[in-house]
């Protein structure tokens, strides 16, 4: 059991490191857009990363009419729907979940929460953030150049990615690789600097195993995207030279229209190695960070510790390891040795284990606890009703047998939006509600949160549990029309229709969300230093929203873990980590005389 | 940064190692942040040049043409004679003596020797410059007899693409190197690292260390080389 007692006040160490030099902003230019404060870098990244979350959420829009209502639409023709496929899942997965958890919340979070005055490399972070936007520029650049959007898949596999029957294919997807090159030198700027403030920057008392488990997710995950995105660099790079410069490195010998093509003896699998080794780790990238978030907010509305916190920890540790060994699940149907998909569907499974470990813990956290249902509680608890449904189907697909019939129908889709797009942007809404108060200093509407979180709720669910039973009669995925198939009842019209129908109510919703940021920030209630009575540093700041450098004049220092809440004896129901401990008779520990 | 306060006595070996990670403040003790920072980005960028280098034996093996014979391909002929590899052994000798250049001006660097310092970092400059001169040579010469990204007159297309791609990243590093090394070997001619002069954009006090963490990196590159001049020349 942790329960951070370190004996006597006196055995905090004292400071290795000199204080940390600011650069201190002269004028309203460095202080609010070449900022190198991590706060103003956070905001600058989630606005960013929302904004371009609101165009996929439009395409998805987009491609859900013409499923639900085939034909209707005459601007969504093939062409279109691939390119808002593929600009849907490469902006969601990357240009928004990726961004916003690393870049958003691991910028606000991490210096505040492990008690530093800001990341180690203010001013690389600062880069971090112009070249991600550069990034996202790029990106949006290429609805708009001849030919449009690239509509190869955001797997974007070879050949047909840059063969000229695929849209895009001229400039989409030159921008599009430029794009992700451009992104990766972004994140890498950003990554280094989390890592290592994670890891030398923590203040006086902060061991690691004191941190707070959003720390622990987003470092993780920090870590798993700097030896995970080298390879869609690579990949990119490579993709970028056979298309520009005609090599054939993913390209084999190719006959189209009746014309034999200058490629020749490439290999389209490696392709397809190098962006699952990417892409499997970031399916964890992003589920890491919302792990950790997700435990604190279940701790802090449940007033209880998070249950086998040790546990958790290397749970998360564990997952982020496991995950460079799975990537060869993704290619079942590929056409790869046997024995490897015996080798990746074991090891698949075996990721199941710290997984159901960490349910198990938020659901022991919840346990006997006093829950506040609170929005950000309420977005929690979706949060795991969605994992377990999500990563039930998982085990399913996990399995080659199983995989082989389901891989690319709609269960599918199904299965990896409830995992790792619902679940992950449910943990956002709820830590946007959770440290709002902390980032402005007020309260965003509860009743407009309330609205907000059962219409995604309910609606994720009425959206994705049909689509399972859409790809078990076998609808594919990344069809435009489905014609006059055999799996193509009346059930399935009406299904879609009716999928389509709640997407865009869903969508909606979002903007009553979008409504409460804006109005909250003018008219939310005052919210004080720590409404939630939470333990963490972060709400123990001497103001809010926390100044430059975050501490004032002392840095706190840290006596126990972060998770104190109904400590026995104590005289509020949680004892915030920088608060000493002292040694009462009657009582293990307790607030201070 | 390396002002540290030594307070309690660490236990060495392993123990040593598991109480600096459950302790509190950093994880590696007496590394400054600078060097962590620098240490990571080494780990990210190899995983890079490894892929690089994976793809490129993939493709080598998946072409069902035959591969052009390296010690051919990069010979030069020296009066009558063709010396194989010859060109890429002198640039491999230049590189390799520039790591123990880098090697001693951080040495010089920690005993505050400026002028000393300054002249070996922009000797290492130049044997990088000759290195990355030599390999402009090189590329030269395979360009005139015909080899593209896209082909060559020998044999499988993807020999040329994965040379030019792979010496060309590599080549990169080095070129980007070199005009670090030359920036701060400025920095250290002028002082700034005895006067804890600010920086221009980051306005943090600079100290000797940079040296070294420059020297990191140049290593590394070195390192890279030799897996290269292995795995595709002599291959």
């Amino acid at each position: 059991m942790v329960d951070g007692t370190l004996g006597a006040v006196g055995a905090v160490p004292p400071a290795e490191v000199e204080d940390m030099e600011l650069y201190h902003p002269k004028s309203w230019v460095t202080r609010y857009v070449f900022c190198q404060d991590a706060k103003v870098i956070s905001i600058q990244y989630s606005l960013t990363a929302l904004s371009i979350g609101l165009v996929a959420l439009v395409l998805s829009w987009l491609m859900r009419l013409q499923l639900g209502f085939p034909s209707v639409f005459s601007f969504i023709d093939a062409n279109a729907y691939y390119q808002f496929i593929t600009m849907h899942g490469m902006i969601m997965v990357i240009y928004l979940l990726t961004a916003i958890l690393l870049g958003g919340f691991g910028n606000y979070l991490i210096p505040l929460m492990v008690g530093a005055r800001d990341m180690v490399f203010p001013y690389v972070n600062m880069l971090s953030y112009w070249v991600y936007l550069l990034a996202v520029l790029v990106l949006v650049a290429s609805f708009f150049v001849p030919g449009g959007a690239t509509g190869a898949g955001w797997t974007l596999y070879p050949p047909q990615a840059i063969l000229s029957g695929t849209p895009g294919r001229d400039w989409g997807i030159i921008l599009m690789l430029a794009s992700l090159i451009i992104f990766i030198v972004g994140f890498t700027m950003g990554g280094l600097n989390y890592v290592v403030t994670v890891l030398q920057a923590r203040t006086r008392g902060m061991t690691l195993m004191r941190m707070p488990l959003t720390v622990w997710g987003i470092f993780t995950a920090s870590v798993m995207a700097l030896l995970a995105f080298p390879a869609l660099f690579v990949g990119a790079v490579m993709m970028l030279f056979d298309r520009v410069l005609g090599t054939s490195f993913f390209m084999p010998a190719l006959v189209e229209m009746g014309q034999q093509l200058q490629y020749g003896g490439g290999s389209p699998i490696l392709f397809q190695h190098l962006f699952w080794f990417f892409g499997h780790p970031e399916v964890y990238i992003v589920a890491l960070p919302a792990f950790g978030i997700v435990s604190d907010l279940i701790s802090t509305h449940a007033r209880r510790n998070i249950f086998g916190y040790r546990m958790m920890v290397w749970a998360i540790v564990a997952i982020g390891a496991l995950s460079f060994v799975v990537w060869a699940h993704h290619m079942y149907v590929s056409g790869m040795n046997p024995y490897f998909g015996f080798f990746f569907a074991t090891t698949t499974l075996i990721i199941a284990i710290p997984t159901a470990i960490k349910v198990y813990n938020w659901v022991l956290t919840l346990w006997l606890g006093d829950i506040h249902l609170t929005v950000p509680m309420l977005f929690a608890l979706g949060f795991i009703v969605t994992f377990i449904s999500g990563g039930l189907t998982g085990l399913f697909l996990g399995n080659a047998v199983v995989d082989v019939p389901l891989s690319d129908t709609m269960f599918v889709v199904a299965h990896f939006h409830m995992v790792m797009g619902v679940a992950p942007i449910l943990v956002i809404f709820g830590a946007i509600y959770h440290w709002y108060p902390k980032v402005t200093g007020r309260m965003l509407n509860e009743a407009l949160g309330q609205l907000h979180f059962w219409i995604t709720f309910l609606g994720a669910y009425a959206i994705f549990f049909p689509m399972h039973y859409l790809g078990l009669v076998g609808v594919p995925r990344r069809y435009h029309e489905l014609g006059e198939a055999a799996f193509n009842t009346p059930s399935v019209g009406t299904l879609n229709a009716f999928i389509t129908i709640v997407a865009l109510i869903v969508g909606a919703a979002q903007l009553v969300f979008l409504f409460n940021l804006a109005w909250s920030l003018v008219r939310g209630k005052e919210a004080g230093g720590n409404p939630w009575k939470a333990t963490t540093l972060e709400w123990q700041t001497p103001e809010t929203p926390p100044a430059h450098g975050n501490w004032g004049k002392e840095l706190p220092v840290v006596y126990r873990w972060a998770y104190d809440y109904s400590v026995p004896g104590a005289e509020e129901d949680f004892v915030p980590q920088n608060q000493p401990v002292v040694a009462r008779a009657g009582a293990r520990e307790g607030a201070p005389a | 940064m390396n002002k540290v306060q030594e307070a309690i006595v660490r236990p060495s070996g392993w123990r040593g190692i598991v109480a600096d990670w459950s302790g509190d403040q950093r994880a590696f003790k007496n590394v400054s942040w600078g060097k962590a920072m620098m240490w990571i980005f080494l780990l990210s960028d190899t995983f890079i040049f490894g892929l690089f280098l994976l793809s490129y034996m993939t493709v080598r093996m998946s072409t069902i043409v035959p591969w052009p014979n390296p010690s051919e391909v990069f010979a030069l002929t020296i009066g009558d004679r063709k010396m194989p590899l010859i060109l890429i052994a002198i640039m491999t000798f230049i590189l390799i003596s520039s790591s123990g250049t880098m090697a001693m001006a951080v040495n010089f660097g920690y005993r505050r020797d400026r002028v000393k310092t300054a002249v070996l970092m922009l000797l290492t400059a130049a044997l990088g410059a000759t290195f990355v001169g030599m390999q402009a040579f090189e590329w030269t010469k395979l360009i005139v007899e015909g080899v593209r990204p896209w082909g060559n007159p020998w044999g499988a297309p993807q020999f040329g693409s994965s040379f030019f791609l792979i010496t060309g990243f590599h080549g990169t590093h080095v070129s980007i190197g070199v005009i670090f090394l030359a920036i701060i070997a400025r920095k250290v001619l002028r002082g700034d690292f005895d006067r804890e002069r600010r920086g221009f954009f980051t306005s943090r006090k600079g100290n000797y260390e940079i040296v070294e963490i420059m020297g990191l990196y140049w290593h590394f590159v070195d390192l890279v080389w030799v897996f290269i001049f292995a795995l595709f020349y002599l291959w």
